[in-house]
């Protein structure tokens, strides 16, 4: 119960600082909207294999710098104030929930807008939006783990996208897939095995950043 | 950690090893189509992986037990394994390369399970980059500890679970017979069991040496 009630204060505290200088989110809007825009420019129009990939490269940019920010923003004297205050198991968590919520907010946009400058269809639309969820869910319990472990390393940027993209290419292989199978429409039981095992590798990295968390926050 | 000075267990990786060398290449093996004599990499080429496999097991254990108790040398050994381990991800994906091109036609042939250990080499690879990024010991080895369990079970995923969901030219994924099922006779396993082991023991052996080496050198510069 404890637990629940530190998440709630943490979550309600990085809602309301976001809200407030609305930085993170407009700029990774931007950033998403300006690539999409760029790869509409260049491409024109693309083949639905091509649709699908590159939708999912933009968020995997988008997304890493997204969630880069969650630690390292952190000052350390802020640190230190929710050492005192609140247990590492809640930060983290308050963290991904966060997290989760700014992707997904990020990525419908970022469809809406995609899918009005490059002109496809979507087989199974219901199916592709829980992709987007799950993908949402994958990259930023990934990369919250990873970012904390980056900015614990000093050095953010290059750091990051190392130690995140190997651990993300699975999820991301299998998201791919996924939403492959949804954009063509295909029945629904063909994708029982790749959401099983997105679910499967989500519950893995959850478990084990909970119990490592503890560990990497305290100097 | 006694053990790694005892003789026994060193004797009985060699004896192994050469074992598998005269028994591999001589004794009886089932003649196949396409795979014909090229069968016999079976006693190099997943022994290796095995070996690999127990290395990086390894690391993430001393890892565990450094977070732990905070003892600098687990973090020696850790490091230390994972650095063998990566010669045996090599020596793993060159004989791998080999037999691919005498069986399937091209050494790398987009094979998901080849495709896979090339992402889990791009882990360890980001494992000795934020080694190198970390000036400061205690909080180097903490945070590649800490990178290092989280990454496991991802490269346990991507080397055994996802190579199952597609198609693959590897026996025992998308739908084909895993090996010693079908594929292997009694006459193949007794070479090819003691070669796992005798690999997984010459390959332990490397890392201990490499850790007592890399453990008298910091003896010396810390005087």
């Amino acid at each position: 119960m404890k637990l629940y009630t530190q998440v709630q204060h943490l979550l309600k505290k990085e809602i309301v600082l976001e809200w407030r200088s609305k930085y993170a989110f407009n700029g990774i809007l931007l950033y998403v909207v300006s690539s999409v825009f760029v790869c509409y420019l260049a491409f024109k129009t693309t083949q639905p294999i091509v649709w699908n990939v590159l939708f999912w490269i933009i968020m995997l940019f988008a997304a890493v710098n997204a969630v880069a920010k969650s630690f390292i923003q952190e000052s350390k004297g802020r640190l230190l104030y929710y050492y005192t205050i609140a247990s590492p198991q809640s930060i983290i968590i308050a963290k991904t929930i966060y997290n989760i919520f700014l992707l997904l907010l990020i990525t419908f946009i970022a469809l809406i807008i995609y899918k009005l400058v490059f002109a496809n269809t979507l087989g199974d639309p219901l199916l592709y939006i829980f992709t987007i969820f799950l993908g949402s869910l994958s990259f930023s319990t990934v990369f919250t783990m990873t970012s904390a472990i980056a900015s614990k390393a000093g050095n953010s940027g290059t750091l990051m996208a190392v130690l995140s993209f190997p651990v993300i290419i699975p999820l991301l292989m299998l998201l791919i897939k996924l939403s492959k199978n949804a954009m063509d429409g295909l029945d629904r039981s063909v994708s029982y095995d790749e959401i099983g095992v997105l679910i499967l590798i989500n519950i893995i990295v959850v478990s084990v950043s909970l119990l490592l968390f503890p560990y990497l926050w305290r100097d | 950690m006694t053990i790694i000075y005892k003789k026994w267990w060193k004797i009985l990786g060699t004896v192994l090893v050469f074992y598998t060398l005269i028994a591999g290449f001589l004794f009886k093996v089932p003649a196949k189509v396409i795979l014909n004599e090229s069968i016999r990499n079976v006693y190099f080429h997943v022994p290796v992986w095995f070996a690999m496999l127990a290395l990086f097991g390894i690391s993430v254990y001393y890892s565990i037990k450094y977070l732990r108790t905070n003892n600098e040398t687990y973090d020696l050994v850790a490091v230390e394994a994972i650095n063998t381990g990566i010669l045996f991800y090599i020596f793993g994906l060159v004989t791998g390369m080999l037999w691919a091109k005498f069986t399937w036609g091209e050494a790398w042939s987009g094979d998901p399970k080849q495709n896979s250990a090339a992402i889990a080499f791009l882990i360890y690879c980001a494992y000795l980059v934020l080694r190198s990024s970390v000036e400061e010991d205690q909080k180097r080895a903490k945070i590649s500890a800490i990178y290092n369990i989280f990454a496991f079970p991802i490269m346990i995923v991507l080397l055994f679970v996802l190579p199952r969901l597609t198609d693959s030219l590897h026996p025992g994924n998308g739908g084909n017979p895993a090996f010693g099922k079908y594929d292997m006779n009694s006459e193949m396993r007794i070479v090819f069991w003691p070669a796992c082991l005798g690999w997984i023991l010459i390959s332990v052996w490397i890392a201990t040496l490499r850790f007592r080496i890399r453990s008298l050198e910091n003896k010396i510069l810390d005087k």
